[in-house]
């Protein structure tokens, strides 16, 4: 028998293959119309903190160092009105085995893959999580395939996700790579259900808890360090797993009072799925174009229901511009001697600029670096810019226009973090879990599900849905 | 190299949606070309470049597409040297430690 390998075909067989690939019946989690019982699914269809902690520290993963940025602080400190510059931290968390926090992720994910029987694990991902899987998938003598988006129409290829690219092929992975478009999607179903490996999602209630031990250990180390929590733990925001993972930890460790703040580079007006915008951005995560659809509509992941819910812990949400992280890429590699990648020095960049608005007795903390070297690396990066006609210059980066240039900082006091307004990225969650689950009329349960979804309360919620003309069943 | 030997480690190169055939929610730019796949593996017989060859990926899966390369290089780099990354680091350091030079 000949299966029905069209693209309609594949589409629609998606909860069937996936259900498979990945082994949790989420059916079983639903409560409502829009809402699920979150953490029933955390806590059936994860891991404790303790397992967590045993499993990754199995295969070498955490425990990760944390390096005060003396330097930063103190050229942080000469912008800042006298009394203000709080001291910067940096958890280094490129010392994991595959370069990068997403080895806690992946540590998880293939820790359950070879668990449950599976012979390999699959990855649709151009981030450094291929990388983590690829990594994992050799400690575990499993077979791993990443699925990259990774070229334009022509075969031009982004330096950085060449490089990663490069990296799971080193650590034993096939790669399968593509040109732009959300048919990837496609092309992982396709493969999925061709090879029966497990769907190695960075979604998944396993994935998401693989980053807990980050905020819990966060904790911990400054207890042991410094005798208290931080005040702030900046977190690089891209499909949310970063920010709901670090803060579940910090909650875990009893830190819930620790300020949880996101951060984005800006790149607003690039269509990610354009063939055209594809290789005008030098940033390929941690960025708006999944920064703001994620924390939006998490569900929108290849899972069923996804287990990273930013809008849930996130006390604020900043931006920074491509111009300023590499300014400050730069600035880490000559004033700290830590040579680490540009992508994950987006939150190190948001706390520059937000350490000036806070007391210098007070402790920032940046909770995660990445590996760097050939493609992933501010040269590789500006110079591919410049070739795809983006103008690199310096100025004011309020002047920057994601698409048509790079504006590098004058001058380092001009690195200004902007606040993207949460309720208005809580509201546009409200609208999207009414219009994709077409309701007209809503639940008290379902109410609920959106308070906590939105870290908001029941007059937030209710006054968002009368504007969408919805009222209480 | 114009040809591939049975064996040799290859990548070839697949059409796996012609323009027509891509999702509704593709913005327009992207409907005009096709997805396309690139993947690498053993050549299972030989071809040439251009041809349709059939591999075995590291994952031991057999796929069928053009031959495009043989024993395919890495091809990013450091780039093209950025004098500007110069500028920010004696800014930087000027700022933090001026006068003791």
């Amino acid at each position: 028998m000949t299966r029905d390998n069209s693209y309609a075909a594949v589409t629609s067989r998606k909860n069937e293959i996936m259900k498979k690939a990945i082994g949790i019946d989420y059916s079983v989690f639903e409560s409502g119309e829009i809402g699920f019982d979150y953490e029933r699914m955390m806590r059936e269809a994860g891991y404790t903190l303790e397992e967590i902690q045993t499993i990754q520290s199995e295969v070498s993963v955490g425990n990760t160092p944390i390096i005060e940025l003396k330097n930063l602080t103190a050229l942080a400190r000469k912008m800042a009105p006298k009394g203000k510059g709080a001291r910067i931290f940096i958890k280094d968390e490129a010392c994991n085995p595959s370069g990068s926090f997403k080895a806690r992720r992946a540590a998880n994910a293939v820790y359950h893959a070879k668990k449950n029987g599976y012979k390999g694990v699959i990855a649709a991902t151009s981030g450094n999580y291929g990388t983590a899987v690829a990594s994992q998938a050799a400690m575990h003598g499993l077979k791993c395939i990443v699925v990259q988006e990774c070229y334009d129409s022509k075969m031009i290829g982004q330096p950085e996700i060449l490089e990663k690219q490069r990296a799971c092929e080193a650590l034993g992975a096939e790669v399968v790579q593509l040109t732009v478009g959300p048919e990837l999607f496609y092309t992982f179903l396709l493969l999925l259900e061709e090879t029966g490996y497990f769907n190695a999602s960075l979604y998944t209630p396993f994935g998401i808890a693989g980053v807990e031990t980050l905020g819990y250990e966060l904790a911990m180390q400054f207890r042991e360090k410094e005798g208290k929590d931080p005040d702030v733990v900046m977190i690089t925001n891209a499909g949310g797993g970063n920010v709901t993972g670090t803060a579940r930890g910090l909650i875990k460790a009893g830190a819930e009072h620790v300020k949880v703040v996101g951060a984005s580079v800006d790149l607003s007006g690039l269509h990610m799925a354009s063939d055209h915008a594809f290789n005008r951005k030098s940033f390929t995560t941690g960025h708006t174009g999944f920064g703001l659809p994620f924390a939006t509509w998490p569900d929108r992941a290849d899972v069923p229901r996804n287990a990273a819910r930013p809008l849930r812990y996130l006390d604020r949400y900043v931006l920074v511009r491509q111009g300023e992280v590499f300014y400050m890429t730069e600035a880490l590699a000559v004033l700290e001697g830590l040579e680490r990648g540009p992508a994950g020095n987006t939150s190190l960049t948001a706390a520059f600029s937000l350490a000036q608005e806070m007391d210098e007795d007070q402790i920032i903390v940046v909770q995660e670096t990445e590996y760097t070297g050939a493609g992933k690396h501010p040269m590789p990066q500006l110079s591919f810019a410049k070739q795809n006609g983006i103008d690199v210059r310096f100025g004011n980066p309020t002047e920057e226009i994601p698409g048509e240039n790079i504006i590098l900082p004058e001058h380092p006091s001009l690195i200004k973090i902007r606040d993207y307004d949460l309720n208005k990225a809580k509201h546009s969650y409200i609208r999207n879990s009414v219009a994709n689950n077409k309701i007209t009329e809503i639940s008290k349960v379902d109410v609920e599900f959106l308070v906590k979804d939105t870290k908001s309360d029941e007059q937030f919620v209710m006054n968002a849905l009368k504007e969408l003309g919805i009222n209480l069943k | 190299m114009n040809a591939a030997k049975k064996g040799d480690w290859v990548q070839i190169h697949q059409i796996v949606l012609k323009p027509e055939e891509r999702a509704p929610q593709v913005p327009d730019d992207t409907k005009q070309v096709p997805l396309e796949l690139w993947v690498k593996g053993y050549a299972l017989t030989e071809a040439n470049l251009g041809e349709q060859v059939e591999i075995e990926t590291t994952t031991g899966r057999k796929v069928k597409g053009e031959l495009v390369a043989v024993n395919p290089r890495y091809t990013h780099s450091f780039g093209e040297f950025v004098p500007e990354l110069l500028k920010v680091d004696r800014q930087v350091k000027e700022i933090l430690f001026g006068g003791e030079k």
